[in-house]
């Protein structure tokens, strides 16, 4: 959850402010940042829960390589947050433990059976 | 499944790829460059198109060196696919890549890797706590949002990329509580052994020293011969503590940015099963390359960090290189020409490359920091495997980082090993009393970026 | 290393070498086994896990079965449950004429005497697994049936066998067999190897090594191919197979689903590596997608490939040498041995033994295949790809 962010903005650019959502919960985060940056700025303390001890993970490198940033974007699950950009109207959600992925019966069933 | 028929396709859009590719592209060979960022610049360039003026006045004048390179990408006939993401690269030369949720596929005449490196993994009691992080990733927050830590950061571990942060946060007005730096006094003797050969690569070694000066100027507390770091905190880091010269230090913290050196990226030499061998002076395992950056696979070469870690203009350098070597056997330049162009470039690498073993030796990491000395450490993120758990695999007969996987899934996790993949090898090494050569690396299995069976099954 | 004498050498530090020289072990034989690289590399090591007597050949279903007695008393034989979990294993049928064929099937496994595999409507289908596709009409299900994480199994057959006094020398390639006076010798980097009796469970290799004996069997390598993914609610307790389509799947203790189905990937012989290319598992990936719908966005974090041994019949050989004395081979098991590795090894034991035993091998004997050059040659190349695609799920 958003709290006192222990980043802060060092320079001003013309970036504007844009909302999106993280856990159902409304931020302004600049445009033009990556989600990880976005949400990061925006006070988010932990991005995720372990799937093996469920210990809290944040954003370790910044670069694709740590996979610690991992976030459901708009639906899609273990999204890189430090590899996407942030955009207006975006629904974030934070991962507990293993990916949910949790089975909804009223999915639509694509019925592409192979002869 | 639909391959798109190209001469050259180019991985990584860092210096080495930028130059790579643009060198192919001014000698008419269709190039594309492939990469997962949203802009050119590799991680040493990041966000650089992007960047204000003041905000490339803060980072200072090595992160302006790459506007030229962003500027003559943008100004060539190379097509840079970016959010490009390569999953797979065969040794037939097809590269997979997924851009906004669909597989792509190219028939590559040839193939350079550019991938560029990643920060050395510093294990120690507490790195997995939220609130630490890398010296490059709270660079690249600061260079693509122009965002820095606020409440007490400490700055822990050795190498010039964190006395280069330090310095970029003093200009961007950001407090430092401290600079935790592991090097020790023998480092220094060891490394006087290559100063004078340094000396020859006197505006590295200047900046250097201004870096450090600078720290010092504004009275950073600066520790030097830490050993036994331990980070501290429940759900986020609170302190890092330290021992230097026998006495104990707790310094608060909310953030602890750790550094130690980077390695290279091998995902893909690795997976292509290229010959590799473990480079004593950075700790790491290389790819095997020829003067071109030809690797041991026909028609794939590799340049930049990706094949030794050189920095940004030995990078670029042999991007141009390697582009050259793929000209000649793509049979679009001759021999002659190839040797002619590339002679000066062999210069200017030569002269680039002379502060690589005194740096080497200077910023060696700690035994103790590659190789946790307490069994609790965890070394891998995603599986939760600790030091202690390798050395009990390898007592019921583990050999190798495979054998460990499947003993513990340890390197399993969607970081396929790469935050844990050196440690791993110098764990059993060193307990098996054998050669990181001799123990081997992870056997690197696609997909090497993350794809999902829709997207897969849409391909 | 010194010269070392065993009454018996095992060549192959697979499940089958180790399980073998386990049950030899326990009747106070001294084994030693020798391993190219290390116990469990390939096949053994790295297949799908399943522990399946659903779908098996009828020759092959006295030993399934011997072997399933095993695997439920892992803890007593090994001390160590080796990760098995009696999951129960499900095949489905996808359409009338699919579980049409899945009635044949159990009719015949009835009329042969054997009940294990029991057909299910579409109602116990979705009583068992409520996440599937609904289009699913019904399949074969086998409640003792299940899985475990092969490398697991590898260790503790392993551990138990050396426990029991068996030796095994790891990257230990036999580079020259010769047999001297009835006795076996054995020449390798670390030395030379002697032994009354030699059994040959080297999987991918052994077929060379049979030839270079002078006793050539038509079989030939492969690479199979798997993938997993990353962690996921839990939504499948079963391991499943499909009637109409290849398809192997399983969601482990862990959320990770191991997806495969015999899948062909390139095989690098020489250097003991099985290519893996994964536009090739795009039709596993549509399989998977099209049971279960929801997992369309769960990404896949790995694929990798065993090498394995197949064989004109998709039987394996599991016969004394018809032209040597005290020469006996274990291997050829087609993707399907991992199950069946625990069994057969105290069959093997029992034949080197010479004890009697109700399972008859006769299906099993070297001496069966054609022996046309034509078709030797022919079996070098990874050819027979179609008799691989009608074969039921895999191990």
């Amino acid at each position: 959850m958003p709290t006192d962010s222990l980043f802060r903005r060092v320079d001003v650019d013309g970036s504007r402010l844009i909302t999106v959502t993280f856990d159902d919960q409304p931020l302004q985060v600049p445009s033009g940042l990556t989600v990880a940056a976005a949400l990061l700025l925006a006070g988010v303390r932990y991005f995720r829960t372990s799937p093996v001890s469920g210990e809290a993970r944040a954003p370790y490198c910044m670069m694709g390589v740590c996979f610690e940033c991992l976030v459901e974007i708009n639906g899609v699950p273990s999204r890189q947050s430090c590899l996407i950009e942030v955009a207006d109207g975006m629904r974030i959600r934070s991962q507990q433990g293993a990916r949910d992925l949790p089975f909804t019966a009223s999915e639509p069933v694509v019925m592409e059976v192979q002869p | 499944m639909n391959l798109e028929p190209i001469d050259v396709v180019v991985i990584g859009a860092g210096p080495a790829g930028m130059a790579g590719a643009r060198t192919l592209a001014e000698l008419g060979i269709s190039v594309v460059l492939l990469d997962e960022q949203v802009a050119a610049g590799g991680q040493i360039y990041r966000g650089i198109a992007s960047a204000s003026p003041a905000r490339r006045e803060m980072l200072g004048t090595d992160y302006g060196d790459g506007v030229p390179l962003t500027d003559a990408l943008k100004g060539s006939t190379v097509r840079h696919e970016t959010g490009a993401s390569v999953w797979q690269v065969t040794r037939e030369r097809q590269v997979h890549y997924l851009k906004d949720g669909r597989v792509r596929s190219f028939a590559a005449k040839t193939v350079l890797l550019a991938t560029g490196a990643m920060e050395r993994p510093f294990p120690i009691p507490g790195w997995t706590l939220p609130g630490v992080m890398t010296a490059g990733a709270a660079q690249i927050l600061l260079k693509t949002a122009g965002i820095g830590p606020q409440g007490p950061v400490v700055l822990a571990g050795c190498g010039p990329l964190l006395y280069l942060l330090g310095w970029q946060y003093l200009r961007a007005g950001i407090e430092i509580s401290a600079l935790v730096d592991t090097s020790r006094r023998e480092d220094y003797w060891r490394a006087r052994g290559h100063l004078l050969k340094a000396l020859r690569a006197w505006p590295y070694l200047r900046k250097g020293i201004s870096l450090l000066r600078a720290l010092r100027k504004n009275e950073v507390p600066h520790y030097t011969g830490a050993e036994g770091l331990q980070i501290e905190g429940e759900a986020q880091v609170q302190a890092l503590s330290f021992v230097v010269d026998g006495q104990q230090h707790r310094l608060p913290a909310s953030t602890v940015l750790l550094h130690q050196g980077v390695v290279p990226n091998i995902q893909f030499t690795q997976a292509l099963r290229a010959q590799h061998r473990w480079d004593d002076a950075q700790l790491c395992f290389v790819p095997e390359t020829d003067h071109w950056g030809r690797l041991d696979v026909p028609f794939i070469s590799a340049a930049g960090d990706g094949t030794g870690i050189g920095g940004a203009q030995v990078a670029a350098l042999q991007g141009q290189l390697a582009a050259l070597g793929l000209a000649r056997d793509l049979g679009r330049i001759t021999p002659a020409q190839r040797d002619s162009r590339a002679a000066p470039l062999r210069d200017q690498l030569e002269k680039n490359l002379r502060i690589r073993p005194f740096l080497d030796a200077l910023y060696r990491p700690r035994d103790e920091n590659r190789i946790p000395p307490r069994d609790d450490v965890t070394i891998c993120r995603c599986e939760e495997v600790t030091a202690g758990d390798i050395r009990r695999f390898v007592e019921l007969g583990c050999s190798g980082p495979n054998q460990a996987k499947s003993f513990g899934r340890c390197g399993m996790g969607p970081c396929q090993g790469r935050m844990c993949g050196l440690t791993v090898t110098e764990i059993i090494a060193k307990t098996r009393g054998l050669s990181p050569d001799e123990v081997g690396y992870f056997r690197i299995r696609p997909p090497i970026k993350p794809i999902t069976l829709g997207e897969l099954a849409s391909g | 290393m010194a010269d070392t004498t065993s009454d018996v050498l095992v060549i192959g530090a697979g499940l089958h070498g180790l399980s073998t020289a386990f049950h030899l072990a326990r009747r106070g034989i001294k084994v030693t086994v020798l391993e190219a690289d290390y116990a469990g590399r390939h096949a053994s090591g790295v297949n799908a896990g399943g522990v399946r007597t659903l779908g098996r050949h009828l020759a092959e279903i006295p030993l399934s079965l011997a072997s399933r007695e095993i695997w439920h008393n892992l803890p007593e034989l090994l001390g160590d449950d080796a990760s098995f979990v009696a999951s129960g294993q499900l095949k489905l049928a996808e359409s009338e004429a699919e579980l049409a064929q899945c009635q044949m099937r159990v009719a015949e496994l009835q009329a042969n005497g054997f009940t294990h595999e029991v057909l299910i409507d579409r109602a116990e289908v979705f009583e068992l697994l409520p996440t599937v596709a609904p289009h699913v009409v019904g399949g074969i299900w086998v409640a003792d049936d299940g899985y475990a994480v092969p490398y697991r199994v590898v260790t503790a057959v392993r551990r138990a066998a050396q426990r029991l006094g068996v030796v095994v020398h790891e990257q230990t390639p036999a580079l020259a067999i010769t047999q001297k006076a009835s006795r076996w010798h054995v020449s390798t980097p670390k030395g030379r190897f002697e032994a009354d009796h030699l059994i040959v469970t080297a999987g991918a290799w052994a077929g060379r090594l049979a030839a270079d004996i002078g006793e050539p069997v038509p079989t030939y390598p492969q690479g199979l191919m798997l993938m997993v993914t990353h962690r996921v609610a839990p939504f499948c307790k079963q391991v499943l197979g499909a009637t109409g389509r290849a398809l192997s799947f399983k969601q482990f203790d862990n959320g990770t689903v191991v997806i495969g189905g015999k899948l062909i990937g390139d095989l690098d012989f020489d250097t003991r590596h099985g290519e893996v290319d994964i536009t090739r598992l795009i039709t596993s990936a549509l399989t998977v997608t099209d049971l279960f719908p929801h997992l369309k966005h769960l990404g896949i974090n790995r694929a990798w490939a065993g090498i394995e041994a197949f064989t004109q019949d998709d039987l394996p050989v599991i016969s004394h040498s018809l032209r040597a004395s005290g020469l006996t081979y274990s291997f050829g098991y087609c993707g399907s041995g991992f199950q069946m590795s625990l069994g057969t090894g105290e069959r093997v034991a029992q034949l080197v033994l010479g004890e009697s035993s109700s399972i008859d091998l006769a299906a099993f004997a070297i001496d069966r295949f054609n022996l046309d050059s034509s078709i030797l040659m022919a079996s070098k190349e990874p050819s027979c790809n179609q008799s691989l695609e009608s074969k039921p799920t895999s191990a």
